[in-house]
């Protein structure tokens, strides 16, 4: 459990990068990442969700099939600064390997931290969506992730 | 003309005659002949990958991923119900029982498993520690690995969970698993090389009915498997994407 959780509630209107945004109640409770599992997902090339293991439905708490088909921001935390998320669409863009530590928001408003690391799928040279998979942080590192994006509020 | 089959060296000592008997079965069926060449080590098999010597592979995911993209290998089939998984474990009587509590300076004792290496290295990552913070002890197989841990010559210990699984109670016993993964879509596989594809359809069709009669069932459980599944491009394409996004650089 991080040092910041209060266990409070609060209503935060999230707004996405493509002039969407909806209000979204936020739980300060970490959930803790489960031991020896990897979340794995799959995105078309604009961010659409085409594919969610079983780890993804279980830490997300949303079923699959209201995964499938929608944009991956809707684990955006509004702790997260757009600035983070900036580079890594920069990077995956330029056909590159991006790692960073997210904090993920859960349907029921509680959050999960990821070490993630999203790569680009080539199929016969072409772009044809990217492939992110999540694996459990360590503390140390979320809590320099946590003063960082603080920064970049 | 021969066509040469092999084996990822991380298979079970217990099993190499179930890849002969596999062999034998399989020059039956294609009606060529097929010589069965193993390897101890990654590296050496990995050269004569290289040199075009292979033909037929059954190969761990992370060398799928050179075989595929580099060599125009293609995965055809994968064992059911066999996903590779890594166990850490340390000795029983270690006071440590959790990951979290492994602290900087230990020592590892692991195999030159890639895939196995790769995510025990994953699974420390919640203790902070990497290559620059622990010794790893490379021995050349999962009975050793169990050796150096119950003599105290290590810390912690990386095993391919099947091994692990086999390994005799005794030894089992003196052990205790800090984590075991739950990854399910990284597996062995079947590939072809670019020499034998005009033999794909019937190998296709011989391999997925192989567990409906005597002979061949026979044959897969020597080789401690149940059956073999289809396994399309794309799903290969993902697994290899999976393995990328694992590779610690």
């Amino acid at each position: 459990m991080s040092d910041q959780d209060t266990g409070e509630c609060r209503e935060v209107t999230i707004n996405y990068f493509d002039g969407t945004s909806r209000v979204a109640t936020i739980v300060d409770r970490e959930v803790p990442y489960p031991d020896g599992k990897l979340i794995v997902s799959r995105t078309d090339s604009k961010g659409i969700i085409t594919h969610a293991n079983q780890a993804f439905v279980d830490m997300s708490g949303y079923t699959r099939d209201e995964l499938i088909g929608v944009n991956h921001y809707i684990l955006r935390h509004p702790d997260m600064p757009a600035v983070a998320f900036a580079g890594l669409w920069e990077t995956i863009e330029a056909g590159k390997k991006w790692h960073g530590y997210v904090k993920n928001l859960r349907k029921d408003g509680s959050y999960y931290w990821v070490k993630a690391t999203v790569i680009p799928n080539i199929r016969n040279g072409k772009l044809v969506g990217y492939t992110s998979v999540r694996r459990k942080p360590s503390r140390s590192k979320i809590k320099e992730s946590e003063e960082l994006y603080a920064t970049l509020m | 003309m021969a066509y040469n089959l092999t084996v990822s060296p991380d298979f079970a000592p217990d099993h190499i005659s179930g890849w002969y008997f596999f062999n034998t079965w399989l020059q039956r069926q294609l009606d060529v002949g097929v010589h069965l060449e193993l390897y101890d080590c990654f590296e050496q098999q990995r050269e004569d990958i290289r040199n075009n010597k292979v033909d037929l592979i059954y190969a761990n995911p992370y060398d799928a991923s050179m075989l595929v993209r580099e060599m125009g290998f293609r995965a055809i089939a994968r064992p059911q119900a066999r996903p590779d998984e890594t166990v850490i474990a340390v000795h029983v009587d270690s006071p440590i029982n959790t990951v979290e509590e492994l602290q900087a300076g230990i020592t590892v004792a692991t195999t030159d498993d890639p895939d196995v290496h790769t995510m025990g290295m994953i699974m420390l990552e919640p203790a902070d520690l990497d290559g620059s913070n622990v010794t790893t002890k490379e021995v050349d197989t999962y009975v050793i690995v169990a050796k150096n841990l119950l003599k105290g010559e290590a810390d912690v210990g990386f095993f391919l969970k099947d091994a692990f699984d086999e390994l005799s109670d005794l030894i089992k016993n003196q052990m205790k698993v800090l984590v075991s993964s739950q990854i399910s879509v990284v597996h062995h596989s079947l590939l072809v090389g670019p020499t034998m594809q005009e033999f794909i359809p019937r190998l296709e069709e011989r391999l997925f009915s192989m567990h409906k009669d005597e002979k061949g069932k026979g044959v897969l459980q020597s080789m401690n498997l149940e059956a073999w599944e289809p396994m399309s491009e794309e799903e290969t394409e993902f697994m290899i994407d999976l393995i990328d996004t694992l590779v610690i650089e």
